[in-house]
């Protein structure tokens, strides 16, 4: 494997009885990079995501994550990836201190280590006055930015982020990509599965998957001149639609 | 008459979801409610379908008060709330059967109105709603919630977790329920649906910013945008943040959108700071303000 590549994956291929869910991908995300992963409903995203992230086996092919093979050292995987999703990220009924810590424990950080790395998240998102309040009770932009950023306590390569930004108000939004272009900027990856094609519009480049299968890959302003069109969701929907 | 809504205010609790909303909309208007999660959009639908009563002013739908006549109301509105609420174990034709009989009705009597969206999940009648994806359960809800022939839709967020394809297609449903005579009001948070609607409120902490059309809304922004851009995405937002005269800086996409406080501002000595920070292939162009840029200019 390219040392510089954090996923590389061949022919990476998931089938379910006489269904094939993901078809012989190929592709590479390399350091550093903002890669989006986008594809309609029930393209096979989630599938290949799960692989990715070392929760499903593969039928076939290759895929190397953070250094690890996907069929041989899923628990590896586990161990040196980061994971936020919008629809599970932190526990409501915990403070903001006590999820820091709680992922910080699951991720095997030191007590010592655990308490630079509170200290410097709460300083760094300006929590202090919530920093004991409950995650229930904090706005969802909030707790986007805390997801996103216990999902880098245990300083992974890579973090996966599905679908991640829906709902908040476009600032909130924008202060969360560019807490992403920092971390990539300090040269962690960030794989980021979304259905808004304005935000694929942000990453350096995007796959696009259509019925298993990548369809496109490349950065948004060459498939934008590839298709002849002005914008992302118009590239999305000369592919999906044929 | 379509839905008058006259200084509206609802509080839960020391929360404030709604301060003083006015709005109207138009019989077979198309009306757009655009804002952020928490903005108070759901609460002010539930109000408007009588399911949830202000703490103040007035409103009504086709005539019919909210608090008096909520019963003539719910024979002539139709509601998709935000989250899919239909009934998981039943299948897809059970879910209009059994709404179309709620109401008094049958798929048959009112079938013209939802034939072009109901062919496209007709092929699985027979599967349960929970089963359906994401794209097919909306449209399973859209049917149900017109099976009564309704004067007045209101859709709480119907394409969130939708996929792009499954988006246009809703839209295009969207316009030709319209020409049906249907007075719709819908809600999003994002923005790039505002210009599908007719006219349009942004809301935002239970207050509306504007109300307007989405070309007038976008006429009055009153600064002049530049997409700035160069080799390092990170670099230039820091930079632009740091430049003394910046009014606003947002990342959008491949570019930054940025204004500037003076009103003779030359891009030039822009380009001439940013090379100073050692930022390359800089480029800076005049750009067009987007619904975005006028909802953050006023939530500023």
């Amino acid at each position: 494997m390219n040392s510089n590549n954090v996923i590389q994956a061949e022919g990476l291929t998931k089938i379910f009885g006489d269904f094939t869910a993901v078809n012989a991908i190929t592709f590479e995300v390399k350091k550093g990079e903002i890669f989006g992963f986008l594809g309609a409903n029930g393209a096979g995203k989630t599938t290949a995501m799960k692989m990715l992230i070392g929760i499903s086996l593969p039928t076939s092919g290759a895929a190397q994550v953070a250094g690890f093979d996907v069929f041989t050292k899923a628990e590896d995987i586990k161990k040196n990836i980061g994971y936020m999703s919008q629809k599970f990220a932190l526990y409501d009924d915990l403070t903001v201190k006590e999820n820091i810590t709680f992922f910080g424990g699951i991720y095997g950080l030191s007590k010592v280590k655990i308490k630079i790395k509170t200290k410097e998240l709460i300083d760094d998102l300006g929590l202090d006055e919530v920093a004991n309040q409950l995650v229930g009770s904090l706005p969802l932009g909030w707790k986007q930015k805390i997801s996103f950023s216990v999902a880098l306590l245990h300083e992974p390569k890579i973090v996966f982020l599905d679908e991640p930004t829906g709902g908040v108000d476009p600032i909130t939004r924008r202060q969360f990509w560019e807490m992403i272009y920092r971390a990539a900027h300090e040269g962690t990856t960030i794989f980021v599965t979304t259905h808004y094609m304005d935000e694929a519009e942000y990453c350096d480049r995007v796959s696009i998957m259509v019925n298993g299968k990548i369809e496109a890959l490349d950065t948004p302003k060459k498939l934008k001149e590839q298709f002849q069109v002005d914008n992302m969701n118009d590239v999305f929907l000369k592919l999906a639609r044929g | 008459m379509g839905i008058l809504v006259s200084n509206i205010s609802k509080s839960y609790k020391e929360v404030k979801a709604l301060h003083n909303i006015s709005f109207e909309v138009k019989p077979k208007e198309l009306f757009g409610l655009i804002g952020p999660d928490g903005a108070g959009k759901t609460t002010l639908f539930r109000i408007l379908t009588t399911l949830l009563i202000a703490n103040e002013g007035k409103a009504t739908i086709t005539g019919f008060d909210v608090l008096n006549n909520f019963k003539d109301i719910r024979k002539h509105v139709g509601y998709m709330p935000g989250r899919f609420s239909l009934y998981q174990d039943l299948t897809v034709e059970e879910n209009l059967k059994f709404f179309a009989t709620i109401f008094g009705t049958t798929i048959e009597e009112n079938y013209e109105l939802i034939e072009d969206i109901y062919v496209q999940i007709e092929p699985f009648k027979n599967r349960r709603a929970g089963k359906l994806s994401g794209g097919m359960k909306q449209k399973l809800a859209l049917c149900c919630a017109l099976i009564h022939k309704p004067k007045v839709l209101f859709l709480d967020e119907p394409t969130t977790g939708v996929d792009p394809v499954s988006r246009k297609e809703f839209w295009d449903m969207l316009k030709r329920l319209q020409q049906k005579n249907i007075t719709i009001l819908v809600s999003t948070p994002y923005m790039d649906e505002a210009a599908l609607c007719d006219r349009i409120a942004l809301i935002q902490n239970g207050e509306i910013l504007q109300i307007d059309t989405p070309e007038n809304i976008v006429k009055q922004y009153s600064k002049v945008i530049y997409d700035v851009s160069a080799n390092n995405m990170y670099q230039l937002i820091n930079s632009l943040k740091a430049y003394q005269h910046q009014h606003s800086v947002y990342p959008f996409g491949e570019f930054v959108h940025y204004t500037d406080t003076r009103s003779d501002f030359n891009p030039k000595e822009l380009k001439t700071y940013l090379e100073e920070q050692k930022l390359s292939n800089i480029s800076i162009e005049r750009t067009q303000a987007t619904i975005e840029d006028s909802f953050m200019e006023m939530a500023k």
